[in-house]
């Protein structure tokens, strides 16, 4: 699967099909501080991206 | 995964609720949410207008559009802070929100008025977001005084307050202890009411708001915050919330359930009037004009060695 992590515009590829908490996981995201976003819908923790999707993983935690 | 409401499919998993939702399903818990907050706190009486403080970002917008769908007659207030391109940007996505929605807005630009964060940063060698708070809650308060709103919004979230919170404990800072609550009362002529509406929405909820309203909102970070010790506490409480789901809900509502009130009824005494402008200060020069003060003595010695 393609992914892209918002805000740093940075791409990732990962293998397989994979659970939505997995793929946050590995990318280094707490549960609940980013959205996994696949085309027009929100992906939760516990459902599955399919190996050949292109999904977003945007941060939702701002500061300062 | 099924929505808790209606059965069909879910879109996000609250855990602090223990709830998971559909959009359509979402899109009015948060509206009940944040409507309940305001009643339960006296945020806003019925038929005042409030000013919304707007910066771009999905937690400014997304408040702003939930008082518009709750009925609430409101205004726009956008501080342009002269951040470089990452301000131009806010902008933007602020006026483009109020224009395709028929809102008003007032904008103030920093840059415009002399006072840009990122050359008050320069001559005065104070951190960046130092200036900034300083600025925008002055700002805040003179334009919704002068303009007659009794009530000032802003969009901080449940995040935001739990990771405050967290500072504040961590430091014993008791007298920002005691001012820290959704709604503070005016202690000065001068200051009007001023409000949070989410805070009890958390950063996720606020985005998948926007997502969901397609709200176009500035998702890119502002350049000052890298590093920041907020962002060292929200991650420590994200850690807690993952173990232990509410957490950060707890900690909030608990505070301002059982110690809040007792720090408050201590506080001190109510603010005077700055000498230069008239606005509140807990000295002869309010924060803002003692800033302005070292900006232009620094501007002037930087043009006179410069000369």
């Amino acid at each position: 699967m393609r992914i892209t992590i918002l805000p740093e515009k940075k791409l990732v590829e990962l293998s397989g099909r994979r659970r939505v908490g997995d793929i946050l996981t590995e990318l280094g995201f707490l549960p609940g501080t980013a959205m996994v976003i696949r085309g027009d819908e929100l992906i939760p923790e516990g459902e599955m991206v399919e190996a050949d999707d292109e999904i977003e993983v945007r941060s939702v935690i701002s500061g300062g | 995964m099924k929505c808790t409401r209606c059965g069909g499919s879910a879109e996000v998993k609250l855990r602090q609720h223990n709830a998971n939702f559909c959009r359509d399903c979402f899109v009015p818990f948060l509206h009940k949410q944040v409507g309940r907050s305001i009643e339960k706190q006296n945020m806003i009486a019925p038929g005042e207008s409030v000013l919304v403080a707007v910066s771009g970002g999905k937690d400014s917008l997304a408040l702003w559009d939930v008082l518009i769908e709750l009925g609430y007659q409101t205004t726009g207030l956008h501080l342009s802070l002269g951040i470089g391109g990452y301000s131009d940007r806010s902008t933007e996505k602020t006026v483009a929100f109020a224009e395709a929605r028929d809102l008003e807005l007032i904008t103030v630009s920093l840059r415009e008025e002399g006072l840009a964060v990122e050359d008050a940063a320069r001559f005065t060698r104070r951190p960046a977001c130092s200036a900034c708070g300083t600025l925008k809650r002055h700002y805040f308060d003179r334009l919704a005084y002068d303009r007659g709103f009794p009530v000032v919004a802003t969009g901080h979230n449940l995040d935001d307050e739990a990771a405050r919170l967290l500072g504040n404990v961590l430091h014993w800072q008791m007298e920002y202890l005691a001012r820290q609550h959704p709604v503070l009362q005016p202690t000065h002529e001068k200051f009007v009411r001023k409000v949070k509406p989410l805070y009890r929405t958390t950063e996720f909820e606020s985005a998948a708001y926007c997502f969901f309203r397609k709200i176009d909102y500035v998702i890119e970070e502002c350049p000052n915050s890298v590093g920041a010790t907020q962002l060292i506490h929200k991650d420590a409480l994200n850690k807690l919330e993952a173990a232990s789901p509410g957490s950060k809900l707890a900690f909030v509502q608990e505070f301002l359930q059982r110690a809040q009130p007792q720090l408050a009824s201590e506080s001190n005494a109510p603010p005077r009037s700055c000498e230069s402008c008239g606005m509140p200060s807990f000295a002869e020069l309010c924060a803002r004009c003692r800033l302005v003060r070292e900006i232009e003595s620094k501007r002037a010695r930087h043009a006179a060695s410069g000369a």
